[in-house]
């Protein structure tokens, strides 16, 4: 049973809880994303209105993977870029010289000298902005749909009991909409549970990493666990994995449609009625 | 999404100046998937050849080194947009890298590359894998009737030729010995050895001549003393040519 607990296993298993951890953090931070571009696609102001329609039409526009490999290598350049003209404004020469990108140390990001761990998480960070940008996009679109598939009449009654556009938006829109998205934002979480090994694009040691890694043959000079391709098992325990994960979301997730669907005007909510 | 983005921003500069401490650290970007030159041991740390000379290279020059690793593909465009400060990755000098990067002076000499099979193959007309990016796999391309399969480490090249893909795999000869060795008499050397490549060098951004000028004085005080050669022989094997 050594095998399975030498260091590189533990950074395996550890791995596990990065993914998790991505996901955990990711999930609500998209769906912020994803409230606010609706909130300013729906405004009536127009200019708010068109950057919030932008932001979603052009991340769902752009294949996923361009975005990562772009994106993120541009944000950390528009970040250090940031840094550099406030930290070093007397600075005569370019930021591009030839392929190179240069800015001054005291602008680095995170700084040359920092510690191993700073740079990972910095990365992982990096990761899980990008993550929540582009499925931010996508859960704004689900989002916009639900607001406008609540009930006219709904928000009428509420202006006729003298709310204003606000409360009529927080007390009625709101609390009514969650049934109309969640079928949408459930999707979008199970694709994000698969866009997780993403994640080693981004430079980011994830299980698939280290299952490739694990996998692949070892001959006895270099380990003390000589075998040959081994990546296939490897790969059949994500398989598991993942399997057992969306099993898990999609009970979960039934049961939050249960709950909401409780006392609303749709079908769902007329059964449920029917049934108590 | 604006007031996000600059506060992400904000906080980002915040946690960047919170780290900032007064030593000097140089981060070395290498593989990790290419023994003997560097892997990934059983503890899960950088190991092999290149992990003892850049150790010995930076205690020479008085620097604090740490590891990174990095995917092959992805190894130059993350040195030249500052991700770390070094390469040093089994990664031969040719002239096409020379135009994006600066090396060091070779560590090692010019290193033979060899073809291996799982028997007699004609490597004319026959599919022979390479890694992508590498100069074996532009020899291959440059080959008469040979069709080129390229993969992104070494290990799935020689998964590819064990499961009938390939017909054979071209690599450095260091790397294929101890897979040889390790196959009890599955794969064998075939044809004759390539000379490619004009020996293996420490890869640094073009805008940062004074940090290689330090690892290049290192590397020549290696050289003189003989560790250098004493190492290659332990880790690259006796045969390996030495200077």
């Amino acid at each position: 049973m050594c095998y399975l607990t030498t260091g590189k296993h533990m950074a395996f298993y550890a791995s596990f809880g990065t993914v998790l951890l991505l996901l955990a953090i990711t999930a609500p931070v998209a769906l912020g994303f994803g409230f606010a571009a609706a909130m300013a696609a729906r405004a009536r102001f127009a200019p708010l209105s068109w950057l919030g329609k932008g932001y979603i039409a052009i991340v769902r526009g752009v294949p996923d993977i361009a975005f990562f490999l772009f994106f993120v290598i541009a944000l950390d350049q528009f970040f250090e870029w940031i840094r550099h003209e406030v930290k070093c404004p007397d600075w005569d020469q370019p930021i591009r010289q030839g392929s190179d990108f240069v800015v001054c140390q005291a602008a680095k990001l995170p700084l040359g000298n920092a510690a191993q761990w700073v740079h990972e998480t910095y990365g992982f960070l990096l990761a899980v902005l990008t993550f929540s940008i582009v499925f931010g996009a996508f859960a704004g679109n689900v989002l916009f749909g639900a607001m406008r598939a609540v009930p006219r009449g709904q928000l009428e009654t509420a202006e006729a009991y003298g709310m204003n556009h606000r409360q009529s938006f927080w007390r009625i829109l709101v609390p009514q909409m969650w049934v109309y998205a969640l079928p949408g934002l459930s999707n979008l979480w199970m694709v994000l549970i698969k866009a997780t090994p993403l994640l080693f694009l981004l430079g980011v040691e994830d299980i698939v990493y280290w299952a490739k890694e694990l996998g692949g043959s070892k001959t006895a000079r270099f380990t003390d666990y000589p075998h040959g391709d081994w990546r296939m098992w490897y790969f059949a325990a994500l398989l598991v994995f993942y399997l057992v994960f969306t099993w898990v979301s999609e009970k979960v997730l039934s049961r939050v449609m249960a709950r909401l669907t409780l006392g609303q005007a749709t079908t769902g909510g007329e059964a449920q009625r029917k049934a108590a | 999404m604006k007031k996000l983005l600059i506060g992400t921003a904000a906080l980002a500069m915040v946690a960047g100046a919170a780290f900032a401490e007064s030593h000097s650290v140089v981060r070395l970007g290498t593989e990790g998937a290419y023994p003997p030159y560097n892997f990934i041991n059983d503890a899960g740390e950088v190991d092999g050849f290149e992990r003892v000379l850049g150790d010995e290279l930076c205690a020479r020059a008085e620097m604090t080194c740490e590891w990174v690793t990095n995917d092959w593909d992805s190894i130059i465009p993350n040195l030249v947009s500052g991700n770390y400060d070094a390469i040093i990755a089994a990664m031969s000098i040719t002239p096409e890298r020379e135009e994006v990067v600066a090396f060091t002076q070779n560590y090692t000499p010019p290193s033979p590359s060899a073809f291996v099979a799982m028997g007699d193959v004609d490597l004319s007309g026959s599919v022979i894998a390479a890694q992508t990016g590498t100069i074996q796999a532009a020899h291959v391309t440059g080959m008469d009737g040979a069709t080129l399969l390229e993969y992104p480490t070494p290990d799935e090249t020689v998964a590819a030729m064990r499961a009938g893909e390939a017909d054979a795999v071209l690599s450095d000869k260091d790397y294929l010995l101890p897979v040889v060795e390790g196959s009890s008499g599955e794969i064998m050397f075939i044809g004759d050895d390539v000379p490619l490549g004009g020996g293996i060098g420490m890869a640094f951004r073009k805008s940062d001549p004074e940090m290689r000028a330090k690892f290049d004085a290192a590397i020549q005080s290696m050289k003189d003393d003989g560790t250098l050669n004493e190492m290659i022989a332990e880790y690259l094997g006796e045969d390996s040519p030495a200077f």
